[in-house]
């Protein structure tokens, strides 16, 4: 199955239709509503990130098949890429409170938890690739 | 978007029905901390039943309004967080620490008087 959702995020409409966009996939695809809002904040928490620090970029929303497996695995993948200056320091961004921007501190610790699989690509002046996976139980 | 502010006797209440996005929630914490100032209100009342996600963002702006709202001498009860929502809070790694909670409506109000009379 290749569902797939683009979302360019260049203002805050962008957040907000990013996140309807995969609460959308994500029932679609049978997922829980605990495990649809998670991944409807997950999404937010990603956008807001590319709309505050990088101005621009895009959330793309996809639906994965693994038939190779048995039982077969369904889930739903979230990438967030931008051209934005990047993240100097993985590990700080990953704490729980940091923020340079007087925010919680909470969105990338949060996408982590609230996802299953979490990867960051980030080089300074080049840009950032976030990818998260929820599996469906 | 403006979400409306109901008033009943010294307090207020709001009921959130849309989709909270940054500029709606922004405005609403200025309208809310307008109309407390205009009335003179005791206290607030705000249910979040319709609300489907709380990001780290809408969380912060919920919690400076009730930050905001106890410096004017109003206090704030939440109300009718989903299931859903607190989990993902949670997950979050989110406490609203001190702000009073409630199930509905009607035990928002109930706590308020409860607050108010201490
Ligand atoms: N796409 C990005 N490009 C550049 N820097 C980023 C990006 N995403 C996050 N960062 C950096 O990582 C830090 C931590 O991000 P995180 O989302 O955890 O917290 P926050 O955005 O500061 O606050 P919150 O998300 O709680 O409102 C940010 O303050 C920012 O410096
Ligand atoms: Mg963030």
């Amino acid at each position: 199955m290749g569902i797939q959702s683009n979302v360019e995020v260049q203002t805050e409409w962008g957040i907000v239709s990013a996140r309807q966009a995969g609460r959308n996939l994500a029932k679609e695809a049978g997922f829980s509503s605990v495990d649809q809002a998670r991944i409807a904040t997950a999404i937010s928490e990603l956008a807001r990130n590319i709309y505050l620090y990088a101005n621009n970029g895009e959330i793309i929303i996809e639906f994965l098949e693994n038939e190779n497996v048995s039982p077969p695995r369904r889930g739903i993948k979230i990438t967030a890429r931008d051209e934005g200056p990047g993240i100097d320091n993985i590990r700080n961004a990953m704490e729980d409170g940091y923020t340079t921007s007087g925010g919680l501190g909470a969105g990338l610790p949060g996408v982590k938890r609230l996802m299953d699989e979490f990867d960051i690509d980030s080089r300074s002046g080049v840009g950032t690739e976030i990818t998260a996976i929820k599996w469906l139980r | 978007m403006r979400i409306p502010i109901l008033k009943l006797h010294k307090y207020l209440l709001i009921s959130v029905q849309v989709e909270l996005d940054d500029q709606t929630a922004l405005q609403f914490q200025e309208d809310l901390l307008n109309k407390i100032h205009q009335e003179g209100s005791l206290g607030v009342v705000i249910d979040l039943t319709s609300v489907e996600m709380i990001d780290s963002y809408i969380a912060k702006v919920l919690g400076d309004v009730v930050d905001m709202s106890n410096l004017m001498g109003a206090k704030v009860v939440l109300t009718g967080i989903q299931p859903a929502v607190a989990i993902t809070l949670i997950d979050m790694g989110i406490m609203l620490h001190e702000v009073p909670t409630a199930l509905d409506l009607e035990q928002g109000l109930e706590k308020l008087q409860q607050e108010l009379e201490d």
